[in-house]
């Protein structure tokens, strides 16, 4: 009797693998930047080629690090979640324009909305390759030392937004 | 037809080919190795030199400028491994997390030949499981005379 149940037992394992496997996102990559300070960049602003934004001005408090474009399409889908969030006022997001025309980038702002402290001007996508940006839009979620804890790939929704990243900022407020 | 085929034939060197030259021949065969090496994260099944991706070209320019500069082979890997993962990698490294990759196969096929084992050697005992005693050789006797005589 109890050797009946070697089978279904293997089944069931087996089942459950599987379940969980297509539960996953193949096209989602684990960063390999988690854990691990934001690399260091420099770059033009968006709005003002005359200054720059860098690496080291996103640091001292928890913030948001959103990698956009104005020829991304999913960019616009998840473009009011992001608003939602800069209303809410929990933390600064900052934007990383990545491989944009300048007027294209402001434009698309104007239309939409800039919801950024402060926008990275990444024309040629050097500083999207450091941050092993491989799909606009990405999300960073950074700690007040500067270190990329969360990465979301992809537009954020209502889901990804509540569930995800307001409680990640939240926990890592909390972390001090 | 056979113009468009041609054509199509064409298209993977052209990926290849935008590229620009490289000092020595030698670097220009490391620059091919390497880039059928990394796989392009947009299109997840190719590698870099397969595609026309914005990011392999990006990739790969990268990969032609760390060549030129002299970086080795495990300096670009590595370049790249820090930024994408070693997802990037067509041939993960074997370690920790990539264990079961790296050795599940075998594993399986261990297993599958000690189930056989047992299997073969549980059918083998079953035959050889000893005489019959008294009252079970009767009981065959009988049945296999019942047998005979349904049979006629």
């Amino acid at each position: 009797m109890r050797k009946a149940l070697i089978p279904l037992i293997i089944f069931a394992a087996l089942t459950v693998l599987l379940a969980v496997g297509l539960t996953l996102n193949p096209t989602t990559v684990p960063s390999p930047l988690i854990g691990k300070p934001l690399p260091a960049f420099t770059a033009p602003q968006l709005h003002d080629p005359e200054q720059s934004l860098s690496s080291d001005d996103i640091k001292g408090k928890v913030s948001v690090l959103n990698v956009f474009a104005s020829w991304c399409i999913p960019c616009r889908q998840e473009h009011p979640y992001l608003a939602a969030l800069a209303q809410r006022g929990i933390a600064p997001i900052y934007g990383l324009s990545y491989k944009d025309k300048r007027e294209d980038a402001r434009a698309w702002l104007a239309r939409f909305g800039d919801l950024y402290q402060g926008i990275a001007y990444d024309l040629e996508g050097r500083v999207g390759l450091d941050l092993g940006v491989y799909g606009v839009p990405e999300t960073f979620i950074l700690d007040r030392h500067g270190v990329v804890r969360y990465k979301h790939v992809g537009p954020v929704d209502a889901t990804a937004l509540n569930e995800v990243i307001v409680p990640w900022i939240e926990r890592l407020q909390r972390e001090g | 037809m056979k113009r468009l085929l041609f054509l199509l034939l064409l298209l993977p060197g052209l990926a290849l080919a935008a590229l620009g030259d490289f000092d020595t021949p030698q670097q220009e065969a490391r620059f091919r190795d390497l880039s059928q090496q990394l796989r392009c994260l947009v299109c997840q099944g190719q590698s870099i030199a397969d595609s026309n991706a914005e990011l392999a070209n990006d990739l790969k320019r990268e990969v032609r400028r760390m060549i030129l500069e002299g970086r080795s082979d495990g300096e670009i890997k590595e370049f790249m491994v820090a930024r994408y993962g070693d997802f990037v990698l067509f041939k993960p490294p074997v370690k920790g997390s990539t264990y079961l990759l790296w050795f599940g196969p075998f594993g399986l096929l261990l297993g599958g030949f000690f189930t056989w084992f047992m299997l073969a050697r549980r059918r083998q005992a079953d035959v050889t499981a000893g005489e019959l005693s008294a009252s079970e050789r009767e009981r065959l006797a009988r049945v296999l005379n019942q047998d005979s005589r349904g049979d006629a």
